[in-house]
């Protein structure tokens, strides 16, 4: 079972530019990814529009691999903001798990 | 201890210890102000003024890390993971790498040194004359912007910018992409009235239309920097340059906005990886030349770190450096 943390939807939910949800799993941002993440977007896009935060946690070693380079963001159809979403998320388990305020 | 969890012990103190650095000593790694300033040892430069030429540090780190990798490179993984948790407790009273300084000869030093001093004397030959800010110049964060060190980095970059108003700074000419990027996009959101003008020293030589003297009628091969090219939008400047100075640029298959990135910003946290990234984009670099052109230092340094003797990879300011001031 996910453990689904309303928290983690909620201060997500205050970031405008986080925009994981325009995302329709095409696959061309893993397709493109140099480091081979093809988790990346899709997946655990789909792990935070859940507000599943262990996974999260679980693959926070994904989340920090991102390169940021922006090749995926550059050829994403939808417009995703791809590594601000990452970021974003770097942010999150920085301050919630690692506790580095 | 098992493996995920050591790995995630690692990651965490590597964070904290950059939360750390940035916040006690206001750089990435702890190193004396002078190891910073000393490439600008007899040019003349100004103090301060309205108009800087701010380096962010990236040059002058480039031989620091090459050091330290190649010390780290000796260690095995746990080794290192046991250090990093050791730096991060006595990083706050001792300065330790302090060590690893006085190993970085001047040898190693000067080629990097010798970039920022020739791109004074680029910027010179526009009529511009920069000022710097010497020991009062930080790094301006972006490592710890990209990681997701909000607090530590917010904290940071508002210091930064009340130097730069304390000084009287209206614009500030880059030297490298990541600065650039945090200076002009991120800063005037976390840092409130930020209005600084920020322009890569790229652009203000792409404008002047300086006179060529010794041109270079030879072939290289140019790597565009993922942030110059995608978050800057910084992609004829470089070319326009470079034609100008005589050389042929040859184009890999990704590059401009489709470039394909060194490896360098996962460095820190997984330098393995880091490598096979760097290793990819060296072979589409070298199936068109031996030569290649770099344009930003963790570029070079990573592309350097994977490189065949056979091959040469160059720093964009030298490449123009001998072609407009007529030396190397
Ligand atoms: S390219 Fe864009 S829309 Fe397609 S899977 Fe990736 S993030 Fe989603
Ligand atoms: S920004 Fe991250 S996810 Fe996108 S292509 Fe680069 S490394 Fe892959």
């Amino acid at each position: 079972m996910i453990r689904v943390d309303e928290r983690l939807l909620e201060s997500l939910a205050k970031d405008k530019d986080f925009n994981a949800q325009a995302c329709f799993n095409c696959g061309t941002c893993s397709a493109l990814c140099p480091m081979g993440l093809g988790l990346l977007p899709r997946e655990l896009f789909r792990y935070v529009l859940l507000g599943a935060r262990d996974r999260l946690r679980e693959l926070s070693d994904v989340i920090f691999s991102c390169l940021l380079c922006r090749l995926c963001e550059a050829n994403c159809p939808r417009g995703v903001r791809i590594t601000h979403n990452i970021r974003t998320l770097r942010s999150y388990l920085v301050k919630d798990e690692y506790r580095i305020l | 201890m098992n493996t995920a969890s050591f790995k995630e012990d690692y990651k965490k103190d590597i964070l904290a210890l950059l939360a750390q650095n940035l916040g006690f000593r206001g750089s990435v790694l702890p190193l004396p102000s002078r190891y910073f300033t000393s490439w600008a040892k007899g040019l003349g430069l100004r103090r301060g003024g309205e108009v800087v030429l701010y380096t962010g540090h990236m040059y002058q780190l480039v031989p620091v890390i090459r050091l330290m990798e190649e010390q780290a490179k000796e260690l095995a993984p746990e080794k290192r993971a046991r250090l990093a948790r050791l730096a991060r407790w006595i990083n706050p009273v001792v300065n330790v790498s302090a060590f690893s300084r006085f190993m970085v000869s001047a040898a190693a030093r000067s080629r990097y040194e010798r970039c920022l001093q020739n791109i004074v004397s680029l910027l010179r030959l526009t009529g511009l004359e920069p000022g710097y800010l010497y020991g009062v110049e930080k790094y301006a964060g972006a490592l710890a912007f990209d990681l997701g060190l909000d607090g530590p980095f917010g904290r940071h970059a508002a210091r930064v910018a009340r130097r730069l108003r304390d000084k009287g700074v209206k614009e500030i000419i880059t030297v490298d992409p990541h600065t650039t990027e945090v200076f002009k996009n991120v800063y005037p959101k976390v840092v409130p009235g930020f209005d600084i003008r920020v322009r890569s020293y790229l652009e203000v030589l792409a404008e002047a239309n300086i006179e060529v003297r010794l041109p270079w009628e030879e072939e290289f091969v140019f790597h565009d920097s993922c942030v110059y090219a995608r978050y800057l939008g910084l992609i004829d400047e470089p070319r326009r340059l470079l034609e100008a100075a005589g050389v042929k640029v040859l184009e890999p298959d990704q590059s401009r906005e489709l470039t394909h990135c060194c490896g360098g910003p996962v460095e820190s946290l997984f330098p393995e990886r880091a490598e096979e990234v760097a290793r990819a984009r060296m072979e589409q670099l070298i199936s068109l030349g031996r030569r290649v052109i770099t344009a930003c230092p963790i570029c070079w340094l990573n592309l350097e770190r994977v490189r065949d003797p056979r091959v040469e990879v160059f720093d964009i300011s030298e490449i123009l450096a001998a072609a407009f001031l007529g030396k190397i």
